[in-house]
């Protein structure tokens, strides 16, 4: 049995985790629930010794244990299998099964014999008729989840914990996989289950865990738990949601996509997304709810020209159908795109505030086309620096060392320059203090104000909320609500948020 | 605080420093080192390495690299003295096209920017990896070099032509005059213009660049281009000097091109550097060869130096980005 008490976590003072109290027990599915965000992952990484600074303790069967990685974690039995698979798609499934574990003969060359045997054997315990010296991506993600799972056999670990195990694989492969987890119960092993599939923890769960804000809420027993019941758990936040008037009258529409959809690169499903059809009027903010991996990133980098051999649809801008190919096609369609991942996608960290404002508007800051006036220039960046009150010291400081929060007012501000007539914002407050949070969210009502249309897509339901004018729920690709505010709630969000179209 | 930006300075300032210590050690220890002959000598030595390092900076900066200027250097060369030599005689057409001193110049040109647009188009659209495409390219411009000359020296290439290699211009050598235009050029669009920011945006974060709209395919086309014009030039620079056009020549000059480039402090992982970070770091590899020359130190132990010394200054620099 696995025991967490009183597990706290921070973040440079952002609290991910506080007094998390939760038993994992053996020969039991536990499914762990929660919002995004709600401390799920942080809490399975201190498990599973990624994290090792935290407060609190961890029972192992009664003792104290404090890991001090991975590997410690792994001698200790707990196995992880993450939803991005951890294996060597050029090995094979019997390298992978013994990486870091290989078996090697008197002569310290590796016994691939013994090897390829054990490997079969577990991949019989598996169902999967597999050859051992198959390459990991010559198989399915589903059977390459279940090679995870060999590994953890191997291992012999006693504590299992999956990280939306079904996310990626077929109804056939889910109902292996179940049949599996059953299996390893049946053993006494400890299932630990992190899924946002309702209709799946209700056929395979015995007890649940609901996560809220980095706090337990409440656990129990997954009979006598209702959908709605979790829900509610998942969601009940006592702070009032202070909703946006929508008071701007909504006339023109700014942008139009009509049967948008991109085709998916890895060929696991046909689409990421299809037949999406939505409309922004200006001066509206429409938020755009989706649970991880729903597509809702892929949407606005599709809007935004970035993949378009596999966009189909039109995009219209002003009333005019636009053909986007390239990221320059849509800034000249004036669209903007502030991404999820600034320090990745947003900045050029090395690079001095002016140069990171004034990368998307160089062309109007040259002298006869020929070269660059850096006057206009400072001119320019302190303007926006001053309008978004980015302290950064001086603009001829290094972004990398500013805060997140001004670091993505610096991208919010490169785009601004543009004068986009859309704003497509990713995720805008991710990882930033409460008061830039504040100032960021009092920016973004000024602007749709002044008669911008805004996307904004996010995985928290009160930035959601009280920002919207209208909130479009996405799940696994498609549209499974277009809300005006005055009927969103967390819980009617949610509900749509987690619906499967098959 | 005081000292940080004490620290700051000295680091901006360190491989210019290292090059003045390194002049002061030498004017001690040689009779020869501190005359004007001798200087000049030096320029004269480094202005074809500046050139190729210019160039190679661009391409460095974007996170590339291009190891095909030597060949480049020895096929435009080649040609350059083909054309002066021989013209273009269309005999079908009975059509002889002769050669001016300018019109080599210009053509050798030409090549370069052929071979670097190649060089650009495999980067960009098959996405090649930089090294791997201009290693190609290495092989392929020197075979043509040798299918060119018949694996001979072109020579006798009279008194105008020389004058690129050998003339001088107010006291100083044509060719450091042409190192010093190219190095003003480079170091105006680098600083001033919007090419120049995209380059550095490109190796700085090139997803962050590509989403701020920059056509990182063209950036990266001219780079590559510019960088074999320049080798091309160099080329001219070379024949000219020796009255002969070697199919030999120019063999791993990408290597003291290289060499300056990580000298004069730019990040091989793009983003960082400046064009006269490496005209010192030419500059300073120039310095070292014709220090160790004038002190009788022997060859072989003047290529161990030469080695010890881009170690040196890239490990200067590694234990300098640890501090910050």
């Amino acid at each position: 049995m696995l025991e967490a008490i009183n597990i706290s976590k921070q973040f440079s003072g952002v609290v991910a985790l506080s007094n998390v109290h939760l038993q994992l027990l053996p020969g039991k599915v536990n499914a762990i629930i929660g919002e995004n965000g709600a401390g799920k992952s942080t809490l399975m990484k201190i498990f599973s010794g990624v994290y090792t600074q935290y407060d609190g303790d961890i029972l192992l069967n009664g003792n104290l244990v404090k890991f001090t990685g991975t590997k410690d974690a792994e001698a200790h039995g707990i196995a992880i299998i993450h939803q991005e698979l951890n294996l060597v798609p050029y090995l094979s499934i019997a390298d992978n099964i013994f990486l870091g574990k290989e078996l090697v003969n008197a002569f310290g060359v590796l016994d691939r014999k013994q090897m390829n045997l054990i490997s079969t054997q577990l991949l019989n315990r598996l169902h999967l008729n597999l050859d051992p010296d198959t390459k990991i991506q010559e198989i399915k993600v589903g059977q390459q989840q279940l090679i995870e799972i060999a590994k953890a056999l191997y291992s012999n670990s006693s504590i299992i914990i999956m990280d939306e195990p079904t996310s990626a694989i077929s109804d056939k492969e889910v109902a292996n996989l179940f049949e599996i987890i059953g299996e390893l119960k049946r053993e006494g092993k400890t299932i630990a289950y992190i899924s946002h599939k309702f209709n799946e923890l209700f056929s395979i769960a015995d007890n649940y865990v609901v996560l809220r804000d980095g706090a337990t809420v409440t656990q129990g027993q997954m009979n006598q738990a209702t959908e709605a019941f979790l829900i509610q758990q998942m969601t009940g936040r006592n702070l009032d949601q202070q909703k946006r008037s929508s008071d701007v009258t909504l006339s023109e529409t700014l942008l139009e996509v009509k049967g948008l959809g991109l085709k998916n690169l890895d060929k696991q499903s046909k689409y990421v997304f299809k037949d999406l059809s939505f409309s922004l009027k200006k001066g509206e903010i429409l938020g755009i709810y989706g649970l991880m991996g729903a597509g809702r990133t892929e949407i606005l980098e599709t809007i935004f020209g970035l993949h378009p051999q596999h966009t189909i649809g039109e995009i219209w801008v002003n009333q005019q159908l636009k053909n986007i190919q390239s990221t320059s096609d849509a800034i000249a369609a004036r669209l903007a795109l502030v991404p999820e991942d600034r320090k990745l996608h947003g900045l050029i960290l090395e690079q001095t505030v002016t140069r990171n404002i004034s990368i998307t508007v160089l062309k109007l800051l040259e002298k006869w086309g020929l070269f660059l006036l850096k006057n206009k220039e400072q001119t320019l960046v302190q303007e926006y620096a001053e309008k978004l009150g980015i302290k950064s010291g001086s603009n001829l400081n290094i972004v990398k060392n500013l805060s997140g929060g001004n670091q993505q007012k610096i991208v919010i501000s490169k785009w601004l320059a543009t004068h986009p007539m859309v704003l497509l914002l990713d995720e805008p407050t991710r990882g930033i203090d409460v008061n830039a949070k504040a100032e960021i969210y009092k920016l973004i009502k000024e602007l749709a104000a002044q008669g911008m249309g805004v996307i904004m897509v996010s995985s928290e339901l009160p930035e959601i909320l009280s920002l919207s004018d209208r909130v479009l729920v996405i799940s696994e690709g498609c549209i499974t609500a277009n809300l005006p505010i005055e009927f969103a709630s967390e819980q009617e969000i949610l509900k749509f948020a987690i619906l499967q179209n098959n | 605080m005081k000292a940080l930006s004490n620290y700051h300075a000295l680091k901006k300032f360190q491989s210019l420093l290292a090059l003045l210590v390194l002049c002061v050690v030498l004017c001690f220890m040689t009779d020869k080192f501190f005359t004007a002959a001798n200087g000049i000598n030096v320029l004269r030595q480094i202005a074809v390495n500046v050139c190729i390092a210019t160039g190679m900076t661009l391409i460095v900066l974007t996170a590339g690299i291009d190891l095909s200027v030597g060949s480049v250097l020895a096929l435009s060369g080649a040609i350059a003295a083909g054309l002066l030599k021989q013209g273009i005689s269309l005999v079908p057409l009975d059509l002889f096209i002769g050669f001016t001193v300018f019109g080599v110049l210009v053509a050798a040109m030409v090549i370069g920017a052929l071979i670097g647009g190649f060089n650009g188009f495999m980067v960009t659209k098959f996405k090649v990896p930089p090294f791997v495409a201009t290693l190609a390219m290495l092989t392929i411009a020197r075979g043509f070099t040798m299918l060119y000359t018949g694996g001979h020296p072109i020579s006798n290439l009279g008194n105008s032509f020389a004058f690129i290699g050998t003339g001088s211009m107010l006291g100083i050598p044509v060719p450091v005059w042409i190192a010093i235009l190219v190095v003003l050029l480079a170091s105006f669009i680098t600083n001033n213009t919007r090419l120049g920011r995209y380059i550095y945006a490109i190796g700085g974060n090139e997803h962050a660049a590509k989403l701020s709209g920059i056509k990182i395919n063209q950036v990266k086309f001219i780079v590559y281009m510019v960088g074999a014009v320049l080798a091309a030039i160099a080329g001219v620079i070379v024949t000219s000097r020796l009255d002969s056009a070697q199919p030999n020549a120019g063999i791993s000059y990408e290597l003291d091109a290289i060499a300056a480039v990580v000298i004069g402090g730019t990040s091989l992982n793009g983003g960082k550097g400046t064009i006269w970070g490496t005209v010192i770091g030419a500059v300073i590899i120039g310095v070292l060869n014709n220090g160790l020359v004038l002190l009788n130190v022997s060859p072989f132990w003047q290529q161990v130096v030469k080695g010890a010394v881009i170690l040196l200054a890239v490990v200067i620099d590694k234990i300098g980005e640890k501090k910050d």
